[in-house]
Formats: structure tokens, C-alpha cells, sequence
């Protein structure tokens, strides 16, 4: 770039030309201070530095690894270390506490709630949904109806030994498919629908003394006398609002014709003892849980959320 | 522009400023990247260099020693005065505090700073830079240890010239291990304003300190010895992008720093005795480039690097003062007022050649001043409100969106809320919680211990987050509008926020 050439000032702006001339365009130099070179030089030197040390150049079978053996995985496993760590406080006392003792102490109730989200999420919205809003087969876990137990040691079991799952402790029970199998006639089902239908609307006229002598005899053992349910069979209150597979006439007579029964793994063996009585203490505080752990305030909205499961 | 390279003979005015001067900054053989040339500012006496002094012991006192002020907050709350508490994350300023979602304040401030110099800048100039400045303000710091140390111009540029020698590297030294201690003051003052200051000098001091404070103070050091010691008129020239958009604030009624080229052309040596007529006052003693701290002749007019600071002001009435000619040849004039003294100049003919005819044309009512001012007033009104009117209690709701809603066994429906309750006062509060809008409702808190709507627990300056379900006996409806209140039991201070209750899916 050496310029022999006599300094040149452009007539209109003033400013000397570098005496690079283009269609009789010159260019104007308007120099830039020098130690804005050392800075792009700098930089080039930080440039040399960085991929030195960083992963960075593509090569045939992947990219140098720089000399820090730096890798995002690396750094991932770091954090997570690093969380781990940070909630083996609160882990330990966890381990240590009874449930009661977790739910008066608000740094426990927050550390299970929040791990149990973060469990739930990860292990359980597959099937139950987004925040456990339930499908057709999967109950919703928010409501207050339970089919095995909404204490949170009921709660506990579920999660640990699953429903018809593989486990030996498993929860289990066979509801009969009553029209496949024949123990009922088409006419027979369809009595018994009615019957079950104005059981939780008694505004339906369709009690028949038929349909209540059928009920009795084939399905009370485990619905119960009222058709309230039992807990210890998984078998759901008919009484109530609430239908896991639909309360509508057609889906009735398909439950009893071909029966149902629901199916949950068991997460003892997955998931550390740990991370299970979080998520129970999650559930159980999704609002349908069905035991007070807390001294006071409400022990009256409980009483009656007891009364209606009765 | 005027180059008279040749040294003249000895004159009166050049026994007091005694080279012949070149600005720095002008433009020489051809270079597509141009040599910095060191600014060797000379010392200079008057009414402008006093102002930046004392304006400099002003600034420079509030940053070294704002952070030990102290303010009573109670108990639980810092009481240093002026704190941006990160991890709390609180800023205290006296009796203000703010927490981080009303960071729209501290947008204020900016907006606010902003437009309080655009307003000062188009009616007195870059007087921000020339005096304010952190970087105006630091260099000439460094400028005055660099004086104090290796001597005034001529001194420092003999030694800059000068082959490398006991004296030389003793000084060199000195000089710059002043300006590191310097350094090490200001980004040490820096973090005082994050941290409890006492606290943390303790810290400091007994090498206890965590390395997040100390490699501010690090890179605080290196930027201000690099800016305040190197970098300087650069800064300003080709960093700061303030000094290119100043132009768009200057009208001719701006005070700007001005040469009266009508009175001081056509400039030349003078003897003493000799005649005044038929020439300008100006002497060419170059006393105004030689105390430039950017480096630059005022004479060539108003320039992008000017920065306003008046020293060359004091140089020439120094210098008329001496020969005995009438101040403000360079001075503070808008560039209406300088057009208007040439015209009184030249309507005065001869008679009037050898006096001063400053115009009183300063108008400070322009519509720029106006409507900046306007802006400003609206602004300062607006943060105002939002300081007096702070609510010490704020709710704020968040409905669950998975799921909308839940129907119970017995048919009612449950909503599920996170309540958020605000406590920015320094006491522990007591809450109750109440909901309009809906009728036979239950309101179910899920928290550990015994949380209830009638008492909500939120300690001192922090927030209570809280379960809260609703549970109503209510057919499947449009969303009914409901309203979330809380009240403070015992100054009975309420909070309101509107959600919906909902009840289908719609």
C-alpha cells in the first residue's frame, strides 16, 4: 500500500482522496485510528486463543476438541451435579420426615410440591395429561374421586406397586365382562345401565326393582350396596359425577358388556423412594386429596369432602 | 485553515505560551489508519478551569463516597443508602426501594437523563462532556498526576521524547502506579454499591472477599487506567456516540465554544507597541491549541471533538488579558450571537475595529427547549406518581391453566389459583383473603402449616405464594368475572385483582 502519489483533496468534500480511482469515482480516506487494528489484530490473537482451547474447527469425523476437552455434555453433567448437590439438604431431611412433619414445614411442603411437579411432568403427563387433567381411561387426578385410595399412603402404594402391573404387591382386581362372558343377557345389561345411571341422577325415573336386583347380585360385592364404591377393589363410586370411561348410555353398556380395567406401572424400581412420596404429596395436594396432615384452617371443607366419599 | 509552519521571531505573546503550536489532530500524509499523537494538555488558570475543578471534586466525592452513607431501614432491611442488592434483588436509594418488576422506574431515570441532555445540550452545548463526564472527568485526573508528576507540556513531551534514563523510568512508574491505585479506587467504589460497604472492604481487607466482586474491581482497574490513560480524546472521537449525534440538538441559538473569527482574523504575531489596525486580535500564540485537552484548534471552528470545556477560553482571556485587549475572542456564544457580532462589528467600520461587540442574542424560549423541557416535565411527573403512590401490598393472580377447571364427585366445580401477595413493607403481615363474584364458594389454601383464608402469613419485604382453590355448588355457565381481596389485618390495606371462575369448556 505504498502511495508515491502527491495528496489529493476532493473538491467537494474536502477530505483527501487515496488516489484509487473507479469509472472516475475516487475513493475518500477518511482513516480509521490505528488502534482499531490492534483491536481486530487483538481479536484475531483472542480468535487463535479460543479455538485453541474450545472445540471448534470442522475435521472429517467430527471437530477439534480443543485443549480444555470442553463438551456442553460435560457442562450439563456439571450443573446437574451441581443441582444434586444443592438439594441434598433438603433431600436428607426429606428422607427423614414423615409426611405430617413434611407438611408443616413450609421449606419441605415446597421442595416435595415442587419435585413432584417436576417428576410428574417428566413420568406421569404421558398418560394423565398436562398437569394431570385425566382422559378417557386415565382419571383425572385433580378431582376428589379415587379408585384406590386418595390418603397419601394409598397414594404411595399406587405409585410404588402400579395398578395390574407387574409387581408381585400390585394393585389388582377384574371387574367380569358381563355380556362377553354371558353372564348377562343384552336385555339383563341394559336393565342394569338404567339402574346404574339414576343411581348417580336421581332425577332419572329408571329404577326398576329388576335392575336393583341385578345390581345386587352381580356388581354390590365391589360397588358396594349403594353403588358407592370400595377402594380396596379399585372400584369406582357410581353415585358421583364423575365417569372415567363416560357416563353415557352407550359407554355404560359397553363397560359392563366388555368390562374394564386400567392399567399403571409399577415406579418402585424407576424412581427412588424419594421422588415417589414427592409426587404422592404432588397429587395429593392437586386438591382431591383426601386426608388434612395441617392442625387447622380447613378442617371443615375437609369434613365434608370426607362425607361425600362416604 | 491557517498554517504557518515557520517560527517567527520572539514576541510578547510567545513568552508566555513559548512554542509555536500544530493541533494534534490534522491531517498530515496519507494513512488508512492514523497514529495516535499524545495530547499533552497545558496547565491553564481561570474562571472555566475552576468550575471543572470543583465539578470534579463534586462527582468524583459522590462516587468515592456515596456507598457509606447510611439509611435507617429497620431491621430487616440493608441501610446503606445507595444499594443494588442483586441477590435479593432490591435497589435502595434512601428512602426509595424497588423491587425488580418495578424496574420501569429505573427506564425512567434513563429516559429522564436522557432527555435532561438533550434539553442542556441545545441550549448550553456539550457542557455534559466538558464537564460531567465520567470520562472527561477521569482523564483529567490523570492528566493532573501526570502533570503532577513529569511536569507541565513541554516537561512530559521532552520526556516522552526523551532516551530511556534513571529519571525516565522512575517517573513513567510513579505516574502510572498512581493512576493503577486510581483505578483500583474506582471499580472498588463500583462494587461498594452492590454490596454493604463496610461488609465488604472488611472482606477485602482479610482476603475473605468472593471473586465476583473482586474481578469487578479487576476489570474496573484495567478500563480506567486503558480510557483515562490511553484511550481519552479517542474515546470521545470514535467511541462515544453521543458526540455524533449531538449535531442534531444544536440550532444557531446553542451556546457552543467559538472563535470570533470577524474580530481575531486576519491573525499574526504581535509586537508589543506595534499598531493593531488593519489586523485581527488573534496573536497566533496557539495558547488555545496547546491546553486542548482533544487536541484540536478552536480556531478552525466548531468540530466534532470539541467537547465544550471552556479551557481555551481561559487560555485566550489569559492571553488578551496579558497584551491587553478586551476578553472573549474564543468564547461561549451561539453561533447567531457570533454572526451578530460580526454584522455590529462591521457596521462600526473602523472606530470599533479594537472593541468587542458581544450580541445579547441567547434565547432560551425555542421550540426545542420547549418541547425537550415538555418531554421532561411529563416524564419527571409520571415517575414521580409512581414513586409517591407506590402500594406497599400488590396481588397478583395466576389462574391454572391445566386443567381450566375440575368437576368434583358431587357435581361442583374447582378452580384452581396461584396467589402471589406483594409485602414490600419491613414488617411481617398478616393477611385475609376474600372472594367477590361467586356465590356459596369455598375457598381451599394448600400450604404447609395452617395457611388459611383468614390468615395468610407473608414475612417482610417479600412475597407469599399460595394454593388456592375455589370450589363452588354451580351449573356449567358462561366465566363468571370474579375478584380476588386481600387485606392487610391490621392497617387493613387491601389488595384487589380480577380473574374468571370457569366452569365448561367453552
Amino acid at each position: 500500500m505504498s502511495d508515491d502519489h502527491k495528496k489529493e483533496i476532493d473538491d467537494v468534500s474536502g477530505v483527501e482522496t487515496t488516489g484509487h480511482e473507479w469509472d472516475g469515482l475516487k475513493e475518500l480516506n477518511n482513516p480509521l485510528p490505528r488502534w482499531w487494528l490492534w483491536v481486530w489484530l487483538a481479536s484475531i490473537v483472542w480468535g487463535v486463543i479460543y479455538f485453541t482451547l474450545y472445540p471448534a474447527w470442522p475435521v472429517p469425523g467430527g471437530h477439534t476438541k480443543g485443549a480444555l476437552g470442553y463438551t456442553q455434555f460435560n457442562e450439563l453433567k456439571e450443573n446437574q451435579a451441581e443441582i444434586t448437590e444443592r438439594q441434598s439438604q433438603y433431600l436428607k431431611r426429606f428422607e427423614n420426615a414423615s409426611y405430617k412433619e413434611i407438611f408443616e414445614d413450609p421449606e419441605l411442603y415446597a421442595f416435595a410440591n415442587a419435585g413432584g411437579a417436576s417428576a410428574f411432568k417428566d413420568n406421569c403427563a404421558t398418560c394423565h395429561g398436562a398437569g394431570g387433567v385425566g382422559a378417557k381411561g386415565y382419571p383425572n387426578l385433580n378431582d376428589d374421586d379415587w379408585l384406590w385410595g386418595g390418603k397419601l399412603a394409598d397414594i404411595e402404594q399406587t405409585l410404588k406397586y402400579g395398578i395390574r402391573a407387574e409387581h408381585i404387591d400390585t394393585r389388582v382386581s377384574q371387574m367380569p365382562a358381563f355380556g362377553k362372558d354371558g353372564l348377562l343377557s343384552a336385555k339383563e345389561i341394559s336393565t342394569v345401565v338404567d339402574f346404574v345411571l339414576a343411581l348417580s341422577d336421581p332425577k332419572k325415573d329408571a329404577f326398576t326393582l329388576k335392575g336393583a336386583e341385578i345390581f345386587a347380585k352381580q356388581c354390590a360385592s365391589c360397588h358396594g350396596p349403594q353403588g358407592k364404591g370400595d377402594h380396596e377393589f379399585g372400584a369406582p363410586n357410581l353415585t358421583d359425577k364423575i365417569w372415567l370411561y363416560g357416563g353415557d348410555r352407550h359407554t355404560l353398556y359397553e363397560t359392563i358388556f366388555y368390562a374394564r380395567g386400567g392399567v399403571m406401572p409399577n415406579w418402585e424400581g424407576r424412581l427412588d423412594s424419594n421422588t415417589i412420596r414427592q409426587l404422592a404429596v404432588y397429587l395429593h395436594e392437586l386438591g382431591g386429596g383426601e386426608e388434612q396432615l395441617t392442625m387447622e384452617g380447613n378442617n371443615n371443607d375437609h369434613g365434608q369432602d370426607t362425607e361425600q366419599d362416604n | 485553515m491557517t498554517t504557518d509552519k515557520t517560527p517567527s521571531k520572539i514576541t510578547n505573546s510567545e513568552k508566555i505560551y513559548e512554542e509555536h503550536e500544530e493541533a494534534v489532530n490534522k491531517a498530515g500524509d496519507i494513512q488508512y489508519f492514523e497514529k495516535q499523537e499524545k495530547v499533552y494538555p497545558k496547565r491553564v488558570w481561570g474562571k472555566y478551569r475552576l468550575i471543572k475543578w470543583l465539578v470534579m471534586a463534586f462527582t468524583l466525592g459522590i462516587y468515592y463516597l456515596s456507598p457509606f452513607i447510611r439509611w435507617d431501614r429497620g431491621p430487616n432491611a440493608p441501610d446503606q443508602a445507595i444499594l443494588i442488592d442483586l441477590y435479593g434483588p432490591r435497589a435502595y436509594f434512601f428512602s426509595i426501594e424497588i423491587w425488580p418488576q418495578e424496574v420501569y422506574i429505573l427506564t425512567g431515570i434513563l429516559i429522564l437523563a436522557a432527555i435532561m441532555l438533550f434539553f442542556i445540550t441545545s441550549l448550553a452545548g456539550r457542557i455534559w462532556c466538558g464537564y460531567y463526564c465520567p470520562q472527561t472527568v477521569w482523564t483529567d485526573l490523570f492528566v493532573w498526576v501526570e502533570r503532577f508528576v513529569q511536569g507541565d507540556r513541554n516537561a512530559r513531551r521532552k520526556l516522552a521524547a526523551a532516551p530511556w534514563s534513571f529519571e525516565k523510568i522512575w517517573k513513567l512508574t510513579l505516574t502510572h502506579s498512581i493512576w493503577i491505585v486510581i483505578g483500583m479506587f474506582t471499580g472498588g467504589a463500583f462494587v461498594l454499591y452492590f454490596n454493604d460497604a463496610p461488609t465488604l472492604i472488611q472482606d477485602i481487607i482479610n482476603l475473605e472477599a468472593s471473586p465476583v466482586p473482586l474481578s469487578f474491581i479487576a476489570g474496573l482497574t484495567l478500563s480506567t487506567y486503558i480510557m483515562a490513560g490511553y484511550a481519552r480524546e479517542q474515546v470521545c472521537t470514535y467511541m462515544c456516540p453521543y458526540a455524533r449525534f449531538q449535531s442534531a440538538m444544536f440550532d444557531k441559538d446553542t451556546l457552543i465554544i467559538g472563535y470570533d473569527e470577524a474580530r481575531g482574523e486576519k491573525r499574526g504575531k504581535h509586537k508589543k507597541g506595534e499598531t493593531w489596525d488593519g489586523r485581527g486580535h488573534c496573536i497566533d500564540c496557539t495558547a488555545c491549541v496547546q491546553v486542548c485537552p482533544m487536541g484540536i484548534d478552536i480556531r478552525d471552528g466548531l468540530q466534532m471533538e470539541c467537547i465544550a470545556c471552556g479551557l481555551c477560553i481561559d487560555a485566550c482571556d489569559g492571553v488578551m488579558e496579558k497584551i491587553g485587549l478586551e476578553k472573549g475572542l474564543i468564547r461561549y456564544d451561539t453561533p447567531a450571537g457570533m454572526e451578530e457580532s460580526a454584522r455590529l462589528r462591521k457596521e462600526a467600520g473602523e472606530e470599533g475595529a479594537h472593541k468587542t461587540h458581544h450580541a445579547s442574542t441567547f434565547k432560551f424560549f425555542r421550540p426545542r427547549t420547549f418541547y425537550y423541557g415538555g418531554i421532561m416535565t411529563l416524564v419527571g411527573c409520571i415517575m414521580l406518581y409512581a414513586l409517591i403512590f407506590r402500594s406497599p401490598l400488590e396481588l397478583h393472580i395466576l389462574r391454572d391453566r391445566a386443567p381450566v377447571f375440575v368437576q368434583l364427585s358431587n357435581g361442583d366445580i374447582r378452580n384452581g389459583y396461584v396467589l402471589k401477595i406483594l409485602n414490600k413493607t419491613h414488617e411481617h403481615k398478616h393477611f385475609t383473603l376474600h372472594v367477590d363474584g361467586i356465590e356459596n364458594s369455598q375457598i381451599d389454601i394448600k400450604a404447609a402449616g395452617d395457611a388459611s383464608e383468614n390468615d395468610l402469613f407473608v414475612p417482610a419485604d417479600s412475597v407469599g405464594s399460595f394454593r388456592v382453590y375455589i370450589k363452588a355448588p354451580i351449573e356449567p355457565q358462561k366465566a363468571l368475572d370474579i375478584k380476588f381481596i386481600v387485606k392487610d389485618k391490621e392497617t387493613l390495606e387491601t389488595a384487589e385483582y380480577n380473574s374468571v371462575f370457569i366452569t365448561r369448556r367453552d
